[in-house]
Formats: C-alpha cells, sequence, structure tokens
C-alpha cells in the first residue's frame, strides 16, 4: 500500500514536471546561466552600469578642481589611482566618466542597430532593387575602415561626443543591415511565413510579426558585442581630439591627457586604459554568451 | 448538379533555373505544364503522382503564393489569376491551406492561440469573437482549450498538425487545399487525422484539394483523383474508376505499387524503370514514354491527347483503348 502511495506520487510529480511551460525566455534563460564567463561579465556590466548612474554623486573627490600640491603622485591610500597633471584623483575622474563612455557606446549602437535592422528587414523582404541599392551602400561603407569613416564624418560635422556617437551610428549601420538581412532571408523562406502569407497577412504584418522576430536574436548578440567596439572607437577618437574635450574626464581623452607623462607617471594613461579595457572586455564575453544561449542550433 | 468551386485552365508554372555556363539562356523547368481541372463544392478531389511531378507547386499556384506563369484560375465563377494581394485578401478567406511540415509549418516563437488567432486579426474580426473562436476551434480538432497557451515545440507530429488544421479553418474557408497533410506522421497518426479531416469536411460542408503520393491514404479520403506525371494530369476520374479501372499505364504502375495485406493474392506488378526525367528537359512525344513499359515509336514522337473515355474520366495516352 505504501508503495503504490510513493509511486503515485512520483507519478503525479512527473505529472507536474510536464505541465510546466517552458517558454522561450526561460529557455534562454536556462541555457545563459551555464555560461559562466558571460554571466560574471553580466554581473560587471551590472556594476556599471549602477556606477553610470550614481558614479558622479559618490566619486571621493571633486573631478574638476586643480590640487597643485599633488601633481602626478602616483597610486596610495588616498589617491587609489594616482593624480594627473593638474593633481586630480584619477580614481574619481574615471566613475565619473563612466557614465559619459556607456551612453557613448548605448546610444551609438542603438542608432545603428535600429537603423540597420530597417534597412536590412526591407533590403531582406523586399528583394529585387531594394535590396541591391541598400546592400551597395553598404558594401561603400564597409570598406573603410571603421575609424577612419568615423574621422571622415566628423571631419564634415566637427568635433563633438554628440557628433562622436553620429559617427560610430553611422559605420555600425551596415554591419546590422547585413546581419538583419541575412537573417530575413533564413526566416522569409521558411514554411511559417508562406503559411502566414497564404492567410491574406499583409507585408507590414508578416515582417514585424514573424520576420522581425526571428532576426531579434542575433540583433541582440550583435547589440552587445558592438557596444565594446564602439566604447573603444568613441575612446580612441577623444584621444585624438575629436571627441569629448578635457576637462571632461571621458576615459579617451584621460589618455590623452596622460600620454606626455607616460615615462614619469604610467598611472595617468593606465588606470583610464584599463577601465576602458575591462568594458570592452565584458561586453563582448557577453555577446559570446549570448549567441551561445540564444543559438537554436547550439542545442545544450 | 454539383456545383463548380475552382475552375482552373491550362495552368502553367515555369521556374527559371541557373543559367548555362557560356549561356544566356536559362533553363526553364516546367514544373506545372498545362493542367486544367474543376474541383466540384463539397468534394475530395485528390492530386496523386510522385516526387517533384508539381503536386505541391498546383497547391501553392491555385491559392496564388506562386504566381502562374500562363493559364487562369477561377474560384466560384471569379477570375482570381490577375489579383493583386489586397484585391485577393477576401478569396484569401475562402481557401486555406495545411502544410506537410507541422514542425516548420508553426512559427516556433508563437503560442498556440496567437497561431490560431492570425488568420482571424488579418481578416480584421473582434478581439472578443477571436478568443471565443479560437477556444471553439481548440476543440473543433481534438485538442484542449488549455493548450492554447504552449508553444508548436511542447506539442507531438499530429498535436501539431490539428493546430495548422485549426489555424486553416479559422476564417470558414469553402476549400481547403491539404499539401500531403500526413505524409510527415506516423501510420496509427495518420489515420486520426485522416479521419479529423472528413468529420471537418461533413460539419463544415468543406471542398478539399488533397494532394499525396500515398495511394492508400488517397483511396480513403478522395472522391475523385487526378494522377500527375512531369507537370501533367495524365489521367483523371472517380475513385472508383481510377482504382478499378485505370486507364493510363502510369496509373496502373502506381496501383500495382501499393502493399496489399494478402500474401496470397496473386496479381501482376508493373516496375517502373529508372528515375523521374528531370522537368527541365521533358522526354519528347508522351512525357511517359522514357519508362512506359507498352511505349512504341509513336509515342516519342506525338504526345497523347488528354481525352475523355466516357462518364468524366479522362487520361493521356494513345493507347487506351488497346491496353483496356
Amino acid at each position: 500500500m505504501e508503495m503504490t502511495q510513493t509511486k503515485k506520487e512520483q507519478y503525479e510529480a512527473l505529472l507536474l514536471e510536464e505541465e510546466t511551460v517552458r517558454s522561450p525566455l526561460s529557455e534562454f534563460w536556462r541555457k545563459f546561466k551555464k555560461q559562466k564567463l558571460a554571466f560574471v561579465s553580466f554581473i560587471i556590466i551590472l556594476f556599471i552600469f549602477v556606477l553610470a548612474f550614481i558614479g558622479p554623486y559618490i566619486t571621493p573627490y571633486d573631478i574638476t578642481e586643480p590640487d597643485y600640491e599633488n601633481v602626478l603622485s602616483g597610486p596610495s591610500a588616498k589617491h587609489w589611482a594616482g593624480t594627473d597633471a593638474y593633481g586630480r584623483d584619477i580614481f574619481s575622474r574615471i566613475i565619473a566618466g563612466t557614465q559619459i563612455s556607456l551612453f557613448v557606446g548605448l546610444t551609438s549602437v542603438f542608432l545603428g542597430a535600429v537603423g540597420g535592422t530597417v534597412l536590412g528587414l526591407a533590403a531582406g523582404y523586399y528583394g529585387g532593387w531594394v535590396d541591391r541599392i541598400i546592400m551597395r551602400i553598404c558594401d561603400v561603407l564597409l570598406a573603410f575602415p571603421g575609424i577612419l569613416l568615423a574621422i571622415g564624418i566628423i571631419a564634415i560635422l566637427g568635433p563633438g561626443l554628440g557628433n562622436v556617437i553620429i559617427a560610430v551610428a553611422i559605420f555600425s549601420i551596415p554591419v546590422f543591415a547585413r546581419i538583419v538581412r541575412s537573417s530575413t532571408l533564413e526566416v522569409k523562406s521558411t514554411l511559417y511565413v508562406e503559411a502566414t502569407r497564404s492567410i491574406g497577412a499583409r507585408p507590414s504584418r508578416i515582417i514585424w510579426k514573424h520576420i522581425f522576430p526571428g532576426t531579434l536574436s542575433s540583433i541582440i548578440v550583435y547589440f552587445t558585442m558592438r557596444i565594446g567596439s564602439a566604447i573603444l572607437t568613441a575612446a580612441s577618437l577623444s584621444f585624438i581630439g575629436l571627441g569629448a574635450q578635457p576637462p571632461s574626464p571621458e576615459w579617451g581623452a584621460m589618455l590623452s591627457g596622460g600620454r606626455d607623462y607616460l615615462s614619469m607617471a604610467p598611472h595617468v594613461t593606465l588606470f583610464p586604459g584599463l577601465a576602458i579595457f575591462i568594458t570592452v572586455l565584458v561586453f563582448n564575453l557577453l555577446g559570446d554568451g549570448l549567441r551561445d544561449a540564444l543559438d537554436p542550433k547550439i542545442k545544450e | 448538379m454539383s456545383e463548380v468551386l475552382v475552375r482552373v485552365e491550362n495552368i502553367k508554372k515555369h521556374f527559371a533555373g541557373t543559367r548555362k555556363f557560356f549561356s544566356r539562356e536559362r533553363e526553364i523547368v516546367k514544373a506545372v505544364d498545362g493542367l486544367t481541372f474543376d474541383i466540384i463544392q463539397g468534394e475530395t478531389l485528390s492530386l496523386v503522382g510522385e516526387s517533384g511531378c508539381g503536386k505541391s507547386t498546383t497547391g501553392r499556384v491555385l491559392l496564388k503564393l506562386l504566381e502562374p506563369t500562363e493559364g487562369s484560375i477561377h474560384f466560384d465563377d471569379q477570375e482570381i489569376t490577375h489579383l493583386n494581394e489586397n484585391e485577393l485578401r477576401p478569396y484569401r478567406k475562402e481557401m486555406q491551406m495545411v502544410f506537410q511540415d507541422p514542425y516548420a509549418s508553426l512559427n516556433p516563437r508563437m503560442k498556440v492561440k496567437e497561431i490560431i488567432e492570425e488568420p482571424l486579426i488579418v481578416h480584421g474580426i473582434d478581439a472578443a469573437t477571436r478568443k471565443k473562436r479560437v477556444n471553439e476551434l481548440l476543440e473543433t480538432v481534438g485538442l484542449n482549450t488549455y493548450h492554447g497557451n504552449r508553444y508548436p515545440h511542447e506539442f507531438s507530429g499530429g498535436q501539431r498538425q490539428r493546430i495548422g488544421i485549426a489555424r486553416a479553418l479559422a476564417v470558414n474557408p469553402r476549400l481547403i487545399i491539404a499539401d500531403e497533410p500526413v505524409s510527415a506522421l506516423d501510420v496509427s497518426i495518420q489515420a486520426q487525422i485522416l479521419n479529423l479531416l472528413k468529420d471537418l469536411q461533413e460539419e463544415y460542408e468543406l471542398t478539399y484539394l488533397f494532394i499525396s503520393h500515398d495511394l492508400s491514404v488517397v483511396e480513403h479520403v478522395s472522391d475523385r483523383v487526378a494522377v500527375m506525371y512531369l507537370g501533367k494530369i495524365v489521367e483523371l476520374g472517380s475513385k472508383t474508376q481510377i482504382f478499378e479501372n485505370p486507364l493510363h499505364p502510369y496509373t496502373k504502375a502506381l496501383l500495382s505499387a501499393v502493399p496489399i495485406a494478402n500474401p496470397r493474392l496473386k496479381r501482376e506488378r508493373i516496375v517502373l524503370k529508372g528515375d523521374i526525367p528531370n522537368p527541365a528537359n521533358p522526354p519528347s512525344g508522351c512525357a511517359f514514354h522514357t519508362r512506359c513499359p507498352f511505349a512504341t515509336e509513336r509515342c516519342k514522337v506525338e504526345e497523347p491527347k488528354y481525352e475523355s473515355y466516357g462518364d468524366q474520366h479522362f487520361a493521356a495516352c494513345h493507347f487506351v483503348e488497346e491496353l483496356a
């Protein structure tokens, strides 16, 4: 009697297990958690985001006030990352600069992703001359090395952080357009899209309800990966004086400010460089992890 | 008498293939090459033939998922051949399709209820009615209402095909084109789905164009049968005519290949030699002459006429009388 009781319980547990509906989201989360490196990166990125929001309020020192008694002093208990040529605390400036780099990275990639997605969907879905025109323009843009294109755009628009965002966004567009176009072609040829066509659905509905969700996973993956390189490009542009202008605590601008003292005070460039390095790295690692978790072809 | 729902006249669908090396011409694949037939209200007309003979292409052309190269399609006495997508939308409501592969024909990112609801949204039905209708449909096809909240990957092949059928039924169509609806399923499940289709036909007075390569399935569901070979109909007749008195040697060969559950029954087996010829380069004369056991010189040169041999029984062969 006792036996049958436990058996019945086991059976019910089994039934219950089958009843749990695994939505695509929970499936994704389950796979994502298995990616240790990406998960750690994700935590660090969350931390970076928090810093970006509260950074300016928690800096231990004022970030613009010069302190001529402590010029170019090395890392110490008082100044964790040392001070720069004006005696400003580098650690405080890095914290305050987080929001600039993150903002530039996110907005520029977001703009590039939106533009690229629209163009890629149009090229992939409509094909023909729409496709040819869009893809040839993308080829032209891709033929330039990214940073050169950005410098060219800034040469037209003039230096400044806002124009850096535009420049980075523009050179992100063709890459997104290509990726979205190729997954659009893939989804468009599926039977369920044909089924939707046979129902009489308008192209807008097919694109928005069926094709766009199908391309979303590659957009997300690439979006994350691209943030790293966007931050890097923005920092490079600031480094050569085309982006953020001193005394802004933008990381690239800080690197630029420290390059004259490279031999006597390497910490002035080392710490902002580390900040860039870590941020770019964690975004790339997260992108890798997302790709593995979102790609339906990689099961388990 | 019976009313014609769909009239297809001489439809052709040619695909331009790859361009030949050092040549400007493209290879043209004549997937469907001049079909003429009627589908009568309330009947099940089956299209049978080997893979690659143009059955599925015919179904897609009828639904205008593919543009016909030539010919005309009338639905309910209205020509729909040259309508654009907007003009066609009211007719889309009248004709729906059930697809062969129940795994690929449902969007894996949508819940079942969203999939079934989609045709209702497209045809502008209000939210409250939609919800009611989706539940109704789920029960009609033998699923439960709570299945609506699940995703397609949680169902078996047979259940998915039921979802596909529910989607097709959603807007109360008159014609359903079933493109090999059971060929991807286990035999035990096939019978369930076929019976479901039959029950639905009675209940909703549906007309089916049933595309299949499986003659035993066709015998189970059809009223009339059209046999296709290389993009053409070689024989068309009632189920009894085709199965008991086939006229065309190709039909005879197909029938002789159907397994019969009686090992002692002796019968003549016609084994066809070789493969189905390349539709880009079909044989001259009668397309079947390369594989026909009765082929003569005449068959190589002259294309046989598609003629009536009494009582709505049509065939395209020079030697129907001689072979009878």
